[in-house]
């Protein structure tokens, strides 16, 4: 039972993007189309259960000073592996996520879930959150990557749903206009979540504890000069 | 003058048509998170800027030295970003030791670097786009300075919005995300100004 809320909990109520505001990188970069967050999302979710179970497999292992490394490269490995993988079996994928793919190493969702969950908890709770915030993360993906392409080419994963006669707005397809629908779907969510506004920072980042240095160090002391 | 018009081309373009954050969407995260005053986000752009241009100076030879030898490519990722996390680590204990000012004032954003993707980013483009090392650094640059005055034109941006009164669903990342959206539209307007100047 508890497996399962392990599970949910990354879908809706903890969505990594939508509520955590962590991964906006990808979330931006990647979603002018639909296809591409799934090809995103599910190599991102890919990554997220492995490194979930490795890191914690290894947790009495690895020292606690050097853990940012080591979570650092056990997730750089699977994600060689995914991108040959995807670069052999589907190469339009990997072609259209480009650098992307090799920068889910350095995707915060990943690294948080090792810090906050993989590396206090046993192996199966560790693959259902994996499974759950990966999950979480490609809807976000698929939903921002709807809206862009629907409104900026007319098409839904490459089917043209718009009728003819409005023409494509293609300033969705833009990197403006990803800012723009991604700040537009989390107001949505706020809105219907009922939810207390997060600003993008660490009192609500979930990464602030193992993230060495916090961005509100970092604010303060610039406050300070 | 061949080469300098290049470079210059080179440097131009990251700072202005393909600006990091507001084109490319790498380091949202530092971008959004540390730019809510002046100060800081100078001291976060200039320390990017710095591990950037580090950064594609060691990445460069380890990729043409050891991993292309090698025949090992494809652990590029792996190998820069371990590199990138020595390194930050490496200058955050040289800065603190011999350079206490500096560290003052650099010191609190380098850890943030290193889970940066705007630096792995860097070094990655710099192979796509297969940059020798000269151009490397100068491409590096640029996207470092780039991001810098990114963050420093969305700081005056944001310390307006504090002051809005905004519509409370919107509040917080959202009217965030959207003022971000307009900045980007208007370095769109940067686009052919870079061809224009060269008459390329």
């Amino acid at each position: 039972m508890s497996n399962l809320k392990e599970f949910t909990k990354g879908l809706i109520k903890e969505n990594p993007n939508m509520v955590m505001l962590l991964g906006m990188c990808p979330t931006l970069a990647i979603t002018t189309m639909a296809a591409n967050g799934v090809g995103m999302g599910l190599s991102t979710t890919f990554v997220l259960v492995c490194s979930n179970i490795v890191i914690s497999l290894l947790k009495k292992v690895i020292p606690d000073t050097v853990r940012l490394p080591a979570y650092i490269v056990i997730v750089a490995g699977f994600v060689t592996f995914v991108s040959l993988i995807l670069q052999a079996f589907a190469p339009d994928i990997y072609s259209s996520l480009g650098m992307y793919l090799s920068l889910i190493t350095v995707n915060c969702i990943i690294l948080g879930r090792a810090e906050m969950f993989a590396s206090k908890n046993k192996v199966i709770p560790s693959i259902m959150d994996g499974l759950g915030m990966g999950l979480g993360f490609t809807l976000t993906l698929v939903l921002v990557g709807s809206v862009r392409e629907i409104f900026g080419s007319g098409q839904w994963f490459g089917i043209t749903v718009m009728p003819e006669f409005i023409e494509p707005m293609t300033l969705f397809i833009l990197p403006a206009g990803g800012f723009f629908v991604l700040g537009a779907v989390i107001a949505v969510v706020n809105r219907l979540m009922k939810k207390k506004p997060r600003e993008i920072g660490c009192h609500n980042c979930p990464n602030a504890e193992g993230c060495p240095g916090a961005c509100d160090k970092a604010n303060s002391n610039g406050g300070e000069q | 003058m061949e080469i300098a018009k290049n470079l210059m081309i080179i440097l131009l373009t990251g700072i202005l048509t393909e600006n990091f954050v507001l084109s490319k969407f790498l380091g949202i995260c530092p971008f959004l998170g540390v730019s809510k005053k002046l100060d800081s986000s100078i001291g976060m752009g200039a320390a990017v800027t710095f591990v950037m241009v580090c950064a594609s100076l060691v990445t460069y030879p380890i990729y043409y030295g050891i991993l292309v030898p090698l025949g090992i490519e494809y652990m590029n990722t792996i190998a820069f970003i371990l590199v990138i996390a020595v390194f930050v680590q490496l200058v955050e204990m040289v800065l603190k030791k011999y350079m206490p000012p500096l560290y003052k004032s650099l010191g609190v954003y380098l850890p943030l670097i290193t889970t940066n993707c705007a630096v792995l980013g860097v070094t990655l483009l710099n192979l796509t786009k297969d940059y020798d090392l000269l151009e490397s650094v100068v491409n590096s640059f640029g996207a470092g300075l780039g991001f810098m005055i990114a963050m420093i034109i969305f700081s005056g941006v944001r310390s307006r919005l504090e002051r809005c009164d905004i519509p409370k669903a919107l509040q917080g990342a959202p009217i965030t995300l959207m003022a971000a959206s307009i900045v980007s539209l208007a370095f769109i307007g940067f686009g052919g100004v870079v061809d224009g100047i060269f008459g390329g």
